[in-house]
């Protein structure tokens, strides 16, 4: 009797570690924000360059997710890139003179779309556009601005 | 000469049956799982115990190490990059596709798997099975399945703690050790990890395990019975699951990408 009951034990210690080891797998390793809204609407907006924004990136107002990037294309007649995103339907009331920018999570992180508040009295809704926007920062136009400057400081 | 070619044809054809009669072998045990699922659960349970709890020695240790040698290994050939932030993608991407399944079943195929087939294969060359015949007990439902099925449930939670623990072992390693940013270690696994990473370690597995305990129940009850054939019969456990869990690896992920 008393081995059974140490079987047991054994046995059930073994499956409950192999089961919260699952669980920490899943929920901790696996990861980032998942956004997920039952009702949402889409607005887009249009940028000289996008950099490397992808489909599903994350869209972010004061750093929390409230939407998420479904197509990025070029447009051929604004010569611009078009970045349509869907934002959850919770999140009605953002001025729709907020302006867009493509920023990066950490120093080589992925890119995604940051919003920041404007001022006016009406709000984005579904289809609506975003005129403001930023592009992304290129790191190749940033040193060559920087080598640009440098260089005409140490002349003076 | 048509001496040889009478043997390749009559090896060939053994070959053909011995595959044939593996795949009705795995047919009967699943027959007979739900029966014995509902009739003698503690039979299983105790299979549990041989397989799972007693095997977790030997995954925790080498989950430690082999997590610690990838984290050793990414900081020192990352930071040529200035990358070192990346180890725990790169550690965690490695170790929950590729090594936590395939290390934890060739580990499996070693130290459960050998003592299965041997069990088995003892119980056959001392008569054991015969006897049970005798008294109208079903070897295969009696000793076969239980320990089938033990191996089945046991895999994926090794492969889980194997996974954990060599997390917890890089961790060590890169972040204590190495001075890595603990809060860049895990954001840059997270970021990076998707749930179909996951999904396709269980998926992993979930196979491995199938076939892992599969192969040393039949080569168990193959047994030729003499204290030679349990000795081959171990060896070849050990062989053929490290091929076939090898070859299977190779063919999910090509599918899974």
């Amino acid at each position: 009797m008393q081995q059974t009951r140490a079987v047991e034990i054994g046995t059930g210690l073994f499956v409950l570690l192999g089961m919260s080891a699952i669980f920490f797998l899943t929920t901790q390793t696996a990861g980032g924000e998942r956004f997920s809204a039952d009702k949402t609407f889409e607005v887009q907006a249009n940028f000289d360059n996008v950099g490397s924004l992808k489909p599903r990136a994350p869209v972010a107002m004061s750093g929390v997710t409230i939407g998420r990037v479904i197509d990025v294309s070029f447009d051929p007649v604004t010569l611009q890139a078009n970045v349509r995103m869907i934002i959850d339907s919770r999140y009605d009331q953002i001025p729709d003179d907020s302006d867009a920018s493509i920023l990066t999570a950490g120093l080589l992180g992925s890119q995604y779309v940051g919003l920041q508040a404007g001022g006016s009295d009406t709000y984005l809704e579904n289809d609506s556009e975003i005129y403001f926007t930023q592009s992304a920062i290129v790191l190749e136009n940033l040193i060559g601005k920087f080598l640009v400057n440098s260089g005409s400081g140490s002349d003076e | 000469m048509p001496t040889l070619f009478k043997d390749i044809y009559e090896d060939t054809l053994e070959f053909v049956r011995t595959f044939g009669a593996f795949q009705l072998f795995f047919l009967r045990l699943v027959r007979h799982t739900p029966r014995m699922v509902v009739r003698r659960p503690g039979l299983i349970i105790k299979q549990i115990y041989n397989t799972g709890t007693l095997s977790l020695v030997i995954i925790m240790v080498c989950g430690l190490f082999v997590g610690g040698v990838l984290g050793l290994q990414g900081y020192s050939n990352l930071s040529r990059f200035n990358a070192e932030d990346s180890v725990g993608a790169v550690v965690a991407l490695a170790l929950l596709k590729e090594l936590g399944p395939v290390i934890t079943a060739l580990l499996f195929a070693g130290r459960a798997g050998t003592a299965l087939s041997s069990e088995i294969g003892l119980m056959k060359a001392t008569d054991q099975l015969s006897a049970m015949e005798m008294m109208a007990v079903n070897p295969v439902r009696r000793v076969l399945v239980p320990r089938f099925l033990g191996g089945v449930v046991a895999m994926p939670l090794l492969v889980a703690i194997f996974t954990c623990i060599g997390l917890f072992g890089a961790h060590i390693v890169a972040v204590d050790l190495l001075g890595v940013d603990v809060g860049a270690f895990w954001q840059q696994m997270q970021l990076s990890v998707s749930a179909d990473d996951v999904r396709e370690g269980v998926l992993k597995s979930f196979v491995f395990g199938i076939v892992a305990s599969l192969l040393a129940v039949w080569e168990g009850y193959n047994t030729i019975p003499t204290a030679e054939g349990v000795g081959r019969a171990t060896t070849r456990t050990v062989v053929i699951t490290a091929i076939c869990v090898l070859i299977l690896d190779f063919m999910i992920t090509a599918v899974m990408l």
